[in-house]
């Protein structure tokens, strides 16, 4: 059995997963999610420690964060996606390696967010893990609902045909830059959310933390789990985030690990775990047993 | 004043070079299947440590085996040459097993970026598990280059050999590639398969044939620019050669996706651009490859030298 603070990095590892998912169920390859969750604790970081709290923060500060964060991700992303998604897809994955490399310098050489060592004493909110859970779990919650909404919505289906055809979908009247923006912008915000609660979680944030390698992790949740369905970057991120942990032994091994699953996914399970058969059946399941 | 000023652009020009080696080998295999193998940094990692172990270097203590060297000592000219070739045949396997399956499947193209990201990844960590995450500095005889001094003054400005060299070396590669890809029979096969990989297997072509010989050369500019910087900088582990990877997909697109010429300025001139950067500034000088990537990518998405973007239905 997992330990609480285990519970928590796998609940944020399944909020990850779900912000590399959006642009993918959209057709689109990002790998920018770990620039806007450097950004959103970086954000974290300098809010708490700037403002007068002493040790310790109210929920509604750190709630306040996540609104700020959440914002300022996601007009960076208007601001970022904006040129690059009118082009073809191969524009969007390597503008986004960009981003991560130009953060990853900004908060290295920044003169306010602390340089190599980055930013320490960042306060809590809960003393113990518990309350990080449920904080986490309510925004995965949340998340889930909101994609699960999405999938039956005019923009996830939207989503969908351009993923299957781009300018057939165009041909449709639809603005597929506007919507392939939508996925994008909604990435940036969640992953900079996730980075507000990380920042509080590990009290400490440095440069490291949006490092090309949490392009790779994430990745990799998402090919695991599948993305044919938002289920599936959740239960990928929280498998693959306890696995090296409860396997402790891999330890070196761990990105090899995560290579062989994004070089080898595509190719022997393109679907990922969670596939929509497996829904499907699941759901009839559900519906027989709800008959009388 | 003006020697200071030609040292700085030579230098620049000297890293332009490889910046423009990185970027032609991406350039192959887009031009050929309209895709980017971000493998490409692991096998410039790959070269260096090749041409390493080649000229007899040890294992460092962090390494899967401590102390432990090839029983050949070679020069640093065979070295890198085995080294480059070395780097080309793991170049082959990345295609055998990242871009061969989906491409039979007809899969999305999008989806070999994965795949080959994840080679990458593969090849660098196992070098870091093999090597360990120390850095290496090239044996002492390398930085001799065969009785050369060790700097050059060219009009007043001291220039290390070694910078030469790398400059030469990277223009003459470049000049042959491109020679080889415009006037040879296979050359022309290659840019036939780029057009139109039906039309060119009607033909007669063999266009898996192509496609690999596409790998294998890409493969060997990468490992030639990993040991060349190896020799003029020294390895700064296993993940040294993503980052030039990474400046490279920069240059790929300052220059035009696809084109020769463009990675070739390209290259040059990002390498100048980063050279004027005063040293106080220095930490940025990382960030500015990609800075400019994104000037493109909103002024110019064609690049320099491309040709522009037209989607066919």
């Amino acid at each position: 059995m997992p330990d609480n603070g285990l519970l928590v990095q796998m609940i944020l590892g399944a909020l990850l997963g779900l912000s590399v998912y959006l642009p993918m169920a959209a057709g689109q390859l990002s790998l920018a999610t770990p620039a806007f969750y450097a950004v959103g604790g970086t954000l974290a970081a300098l809010m708490a420690t700037h403002g007068d709290h002493q040790g310790a923060i109210s929920l509604g500060a750190v709630l306040w964060e996540m609104v700020v964060a959440g914002a300022f991700t996601a007009a960076l992303a208007a601001l970022v996606g904006l040129p690059v998604l009118r082009l073809r897809g191969i524009y969007l994955a390597i503008a986004t390696i960009a981003l991560v490399e130009i953060v990853r310098v900004a908060i290295l050489n920044l003169p306010f967010t602390g340089g190599a060592t980055g930013i320490f004493g960042i306060p809590q909110p809960f003393n113990q893990p518990l309350g990080y859970i449920a904080l986490s779990g309510g925004l995965l919650a949340l998340s889930g609902w909101g994609c699960q909404r999405l999938e039956a919505s005019r923009l996830g289906r939207a989503m969908a045909a351009i993923r299957d055809d781009e300018l057939a979908t165009r041909c449709m009247g639809i603005n597929t830059t506007r919507v392939k923006l939508s996925a994008f912008v909604a990435s940036a915000a969640l992953a900079g959310v996730t980075g507000v609660i990380a920042a509080h979680y590990l009290n400490t944030w440095n440069a490291r933390q949006g490092s090309f390698d949490v392009a790779i992790t994430t990745l990799a949740f998402v090919i695991l789990g599948g993305s044919r369905s938002w289920l599936g970057p959740v239960i990928g991120g929280l498998l693959l985030t306890a696995l090296p942990e409860l396997l402790r032994p891999v330890g070196d091994l761990r990105l090899v690990l995560f290579g062989l699953v994004i070089l080898l996914g595509p190719v022997f399970f393109p679907q990922g775990l969670i596939t929509p058969e497996l829904l499907e059946r699941l759901g009839r399941w559900d519906l027989r047993r709800l008959k009388p | 004043m003006t020697a200071a000023l030609l040292q700085i652009l030579l230098n620049g020009a000297a890293s332009g070079g490889v910046y423009a080696l990185v970027a032609l080998g991406y350039t192959l295999i887009f031009s050929v299947l309209g895709v980017i193998n971000f493998a490409q940094g692991a096998l410039f990692s790959l070269g260096g440590y090749f041409t390493f172990l080649l000229m007899g270097g040890r294992i460092g203590v962090n390494g899967a085996l401590p102390g432990w060297h090839l029983p050949v000592a070679l020069p640093f000219w065979m070295a890198l040459l085995l080294a480059a070739i070395g780097a080309g045949v793991v170049a082959l396997l990345v295609e055998r097993v990242a871009f061969a399956p989906l491409r039979r499947r007809g899969a999305d193209p999008l989806l070999s970026l994965i795949t080959s990201l994840g080679a990458g990844v593969v090849l660098v960590n196992l070098l870091q598990i093999l090597m360990g995450a120390e850095g290496y500095a090239f044996p002492a005889g390398a930085a001799a280059l065969a009785g050369l001094p060790e700097a050059l003054f060219i009009g007043g400005a001291r220039i290390r050999t070694v910078q030469v060299v790398l400059l030469l070396i990277s223009a003459l590669a470049v000049a042959a590639l491109t020679l080889w890809l415009g006037r040879s029979r296979t050359g022309q096969a290659m840019r036939a398969v780029a057009e139109d990989p039906t039309a060119a297997r009607l033909m007669g072509i063999n266009s898996g044939a192509i496609i690999r010989l596409a790998f294998l050369l890409s493969g060997m500019l990468a490992g030639l620019g990993g040991g060349l910087i190896g020799l003029s900088v020294s390895l700064a582990g296993p993940y040294f050669g993503i980052s030039f990877g990474l400046k490279g997909l920069a240059v790929l697109v300052l220059g035009g996706l696809g084109s020769v010429p463009g990675a070739i300025a390209g290259g040059l001139l990002m390498g100048l651009a980063e050279a004027l950067i005063p040293s106080e500034a220095s930490g940025w000088r990382d960030a500015l490859a990609f800075a400019v990537l994104f000037a493109v990518l909103v002024l110019r998405p064609s690049g320099l030298l491309g040709r522009r973007l037209l989607e066919k239905v």
